[in-house]
């Protein structure tokens, strides 16, 4: 360089991903005709819709919310969704899938079919129903085996079906957002964030979270090995069940009574991530839906039109 | 092995400072690296060890490791590390990988993305694919088979990509009993293939991923090595995005920020350099010049930006500047052209088709772009350049190529992000292949458009008519000619000036060297289409009758002309009809086999979705049709 008074910066791995995900978030904004952020009010949703503030500013992210709502998140999810999207000042859509509603397709009942109705078909209708050609989801490729080969641009045929074998080659920092009328495409702005990386955003950038996340009394049974916390009056006790206070956490959010909890002291962000650090679990095990239909039970739900 | 090297266990201060910790962890930097080596080679293996070694596997799925390895593993008893990695169902029952994948682990000083690239031979775009956004290149290789025609493939994909940091892990040492002499031998073998190639340094080490020998820790079986273990090389690297700082700045503009009258940014990721609020600054391809105001964040404004970041910059004056412009340091500005050669690696199963318009798609600039006949293809296996008028799947090749309008570029080996563009077909809309520009070509610069005095508008009002191109498309023995004949003796009767462009005239003489595969065709058509264009500019209306099979060269033609000038006229008769007409005896011969690449038998006819007009010649006269034509166009 001609003036050889350059210092180099050396970037942070936040800084970077950051960037990165700034990067793909404004592209899709440039290149789609109608984008969506699909909203799920756990931790990644949090930064994925702090990252679209920070893209965009001074301008709000010029897109909607879209929450997906199966009727069975914890009480503390709606009341963040509801705040989050009032302070981004951004548009909160909800959509709920009339037929489950109707239905009364609930987790207690109905086992896998309450996450294909509500949340798989419902998804489906909701980008329907509004002519969303590309969603965002905060989905890593570190959670699940099968995402770590999806790609950040991923295409839908209009029947919302994800073929693995017909994926276009992404290339550098070039996404080919083009397609035929009636395809979408789901994009994953954190693709490449981890756990721990999403955690250490969160705590330097100052991130809220629902209070979930950090310890604190509250009514559980224990199930099947899972700690399940009894949120309201809906929760159905087996004879004899009775709740009892314990100090619980989360590490990841979902459906009440599909969701275990684990028991902790940890009541800060640090405290979290120190436990997160020390612990010998992953993630998802906190949830049921990768179990249902052995290991490679996520690709077959993504086939069909799952997140 | 030994365990002098402590950093790679849990550390101690999670438990006794998380604060402290994670103040420490805050400052790690990112390297992204590929892995590649044949079917055997241990690839999987290898990462599966790193994510193990670096404690990012889990005691879940440590206990589903276990009992996958013996239920499908290949390793015996003894975990299968391959098995962490191996993604997707269809390739568990394979035993290979297929696609690209992204693994990550972190240690004490860098975050790791790793991308996991197929060794099969099929699979070239895959690895070049993984290889474009990488800073490092692991080539593995088997220690009992030494350098393979794989090896040389890979590490040829990686330096065309523009890796500079190559690693030559030589795997498996514990099956050859970590023989000292034989890796030499193997490093030695490397080597000269490499100078042959144009690589000039790599860095050699022996490892077992296996056993896990020189990957995070030294390893006590090869006291003869006294290089790096592969995690310490991994983690002191120095990293792409750092020496990008030190180039010209540039940040192609994705996005214009006008939350309201009194703001104007531009946001972007800063592909090269450094930039400070005062620094005059020039928007290509316009050239204009203003001052950097701002740098605008929302943690508030920043006093310098670099490679890596994405700011929103504001400039102090109001110049015109949009998604597709790149801001550049002043005082050297990138350059802009509309011609220029390239690499090229093909990625679609459909070959490529010379002159074909394809989308490209370069930083955040996308324009409609011709690819020449290559040049040559290169031969990944032995290098060669050879002959070749077209590209298949996973072939590499260089080529001329011009866009319909300039685009703002640096040389490939001088900045990846100006450099490197795909291609996309403009009706599938897939991503057909990735380009690397060498350099523009001086007769873009050189021949200039001259400009004349007599207008096509004056040829046209001498005329007294307004130029337009009647596009006949049809099956052969659909009734083109008969018809167009039929259009332009009316034309004339009503005092036009037309001109008809006939299929069969037009390959005696313009196009008497081309051929009936797909490459000739599209020739044709662009000739035809070039020709048609100076006889609207002339002022004629011109007629042509062409089976013209494919989409993307009529919109070609369309695009090439003013727009309302270019009328598709869809001659509609069902391959049932046509072929029981066959006036010329065709379909006859290309059903006996005679007659290759027949448009309806044995190469794809591709229907107008929205012809301007549309004859279906099964419920009309040919004089009846003319008539239809005429009336559209002359109301």
């Amino acid at each position: 360089m001609t003036n050889g008074t350059v210092v180099t910066k050396i970037l942070t791995h936040l800084e970077r991903l950051e960037a990165e995900s700034i990067h793909i978030l404004r592209e899709v904004v440039a290149e789609a005709e109608r984008p969506v952020m699909l909203y799920s009010v756990g931790k990644d949703s949090a930064v994925m819709l702090h990252l679209a503030r920070k893209a965009f500013y001074p301008s709000p992210p010029p897109f909607p919310l879209l929450h997906v709502d199966t009727t069975w998140k914890f009480k503390a999810m709606y009341a963040l969704r509801d705040k989050a999207a009032r302070d981004a000042g951004m548009e909160l859509l909800v959509y709920q899938n009339p037929e489950a509603a109707e239905r009364g397709i609930n987790p207690f009942d109905h086992g896998p079919l309450h996450t294909d109705m509500w949340k798989t078909e419902g998804l489906k209708q909701a980008l329907d129903k509004y002519g969303f050609d590309a969603a965002f989801g905060g989905a890593r490729r570190d959670e699940e085996k099968s995402r770590a080969k999806e790609r950040i641009f991923s295409f839908r045929s209009a029947s919302h079906r994800w073929d693995p074998k017909a994926q276009r080659p992404e290339l550098w920092n070039l996404y080919n957002a083009r397609k035929a009328k009636g395809e979408s495409i789901r994009v994953f702005p954190i693709s490449n964030w981890t756990e721990l990386d999403i955690w250490q955003y969160i705590h330097l950038e100052k991130i809220e979270i629902v209070p979930l996340y950090f310890s604190a009394k509250r009514p559980t049974v224990e199930r099947d090995g899972m700690l399940l916390m009894v949120d309201d009056e809906r929760f159905r006790l087996n004879p004899g069940e009775i709740p009892v206070d314990r100090s619980i956490r989360f590490r990841t959010l979902g459906c009440y009574p599909l969701t275990g909890a684990v028991e902790s002291e940890a009541t800060t962000l640090p405290q979290v991530i120190q436990e997160m650090l020390l612990t010998t679990t992953s993630e998802r095990q906190g949830r049921a839906i990768d179990k249902d239909g052995g290991d490679a039970s996520m690709e077959k739900k993504k086939q069909e039109g799952y997140f | 092995m030994t365990t002098t090297d402590p950093i790679y266990r849990t550390d101690a201060l999670i438990a006794e400072d998380i604060d402290a910790y994670l103040v420490q962890h805050q400052n790690k930097s990112l390297l992204r690296f590929i892995t590649c080596g044949s079917v055997d080679d241990g690839k999987s293996t290898l990462i599966g060890r790193l994510l193990y070694d670096s404690k990012m596997i889990f005691e879940d799925q440590l206990a589903t490791l276990e009992a996958d390895s013996k239920r499908v593993g290949t390793q015996g008893q003894e975990i299968d590390f391959a098995l962490l990695v191996d993604g997707l169902a269809a390739e568990r029952e394979q035993g290979i990988t297929i696609d690209v994948a992204y693994r990550f682990f972190a240690t004490e000083k860098r975050k790791f993305i790793v991308a996991d690239t197929p060794g099969h031979e099929q699979y070239t775009r895959n690895m070049v694919t993984g290889a474009s956004t990488a800073d490092l290149a692991v080539i593995l290789i088997d220690a009992r088979k030494g350098v393979l025609t794989q090896t040389r493939r890979h590490s040829y994909l990686a330096h065309l990509i523009g890796i500079r940091n190559l690693v030559l892990a030589v795997n498996k040492m514990d099956l050859i009993g970590y023989d000292q002499a034989r890796y030499e031998e193997i490093v030695a073998d490397y080597r000269s293939f490499a100078t042959s190639i144009g690589i000039a340094d790599f860095t050699p080490m022996p490892i077992s991923g296996f056993k896990g020998d020189n990957i995070t820790s030294k390893s006590e079986n090869t006291p003869w090595y006294s290089g790096p273990t592969l995690m310490a090389h991994l983690e002191t690297v120095e990293l792409d995005v750092t020496s990008a700082q030190a180039k010209p700045f540039r940040m192609p503009v994705q996005w214009v920020n006008r939350p309201n009258l009194d703001f104007r940014g531009f946001s972007g990721l800063i592909a090269s350099g450094t930039i400070k609020p005062g620094d005059a600054v020039r928007v290509l391809p316009s050239g204009k010049t203003s001052t950097l105001a701002r740098i605008v964040t929302m943690a508030g404004d920043l006093d310098e930006a670099v490679a890596g970041q994405s700011p929103t910059l504001t400039f102090a004056d109001e110049i015109d500047c949009s998604r597709g412009d790149v801001i550049a340091i002043a005082a050297e500005p990138p350059q802009v052209a509309d011609q220029f050669e390239a690499t090229f690696v093909w990625m679609a199963d459909e070959e490529m088709l010379p002159g074909r318009p394809y989308w490209l798609k370069l930083g955040t600039q996308t324009v409609s772009a011709t690819v020449q006949a290559p040049k040559y293809q290169t031969n990944v296996n032995t290098m060669e350049q050879l002959a070749a008028k077209t590209l298949e799947l996973n072939a590499i090749g260089v080529a001329n190529f011009s866009t319909d309008k300039p685009i703002v570029f640096e040389p490939y080996a001088d900045n990846r992000s100006l450099g490197g563009f795909i291609l996309i077909d403009k009706i599938s809309n897939a991503t057909v292949a990735a380009g690397m520009i060498h350099f523009a070509l001086r007769r873009g610069q050189n021949i200039h458009w001259q400009a004349t005095d007599v207008s096509r508008e004056k040829h046209a009002d001498l005329k007294n008519q307004k130029p337009a191109v009647l596009w006949f498309t049809g099956l052969s023995g659909a009734g083109k000619s008969t018809i167009a004949n039929l259009v332009e003796q009316r034309l004339v009767r009503m005092n036009r000036h037309t001109f008809l462009l006939d299929g069969d005239n037009v390959r005696h003489g313009l196009n008497k060297d081309l051929g009936f595969t797909d490459a000739d065709r599209v020739e044709n058509i662009r000739r035809v289409g070039e020709v048609a264009k100076l006889m609207t500019d002339a002022g004629l209306i011109v007629i042509t009758a062409f089976i013209s099979p494919f989409r993307a060269e009529r919109e070609m033609v369309r695009q090439m002309l003013a727009p309302g000038e270019f009328i598709e006229v869809h001659i509609d008769t069902p391959l049932a009809e046509a072929e029981k007409r066959d006036v010329k005896g065709l379909y006859a011969k290309a059903r006996a086999g005679q007659l290759k690449n027949f448009t309806g038998i044995d190469s794809p006819y591709e229907a107008p979705e929205r012809p301007e007009i549309h004859i279906d010649t099964t419920g009309m006269t040919p004089d009846q049709a003319a008539d239809a034509i005429v009336a559209k166009l002359i109301p």
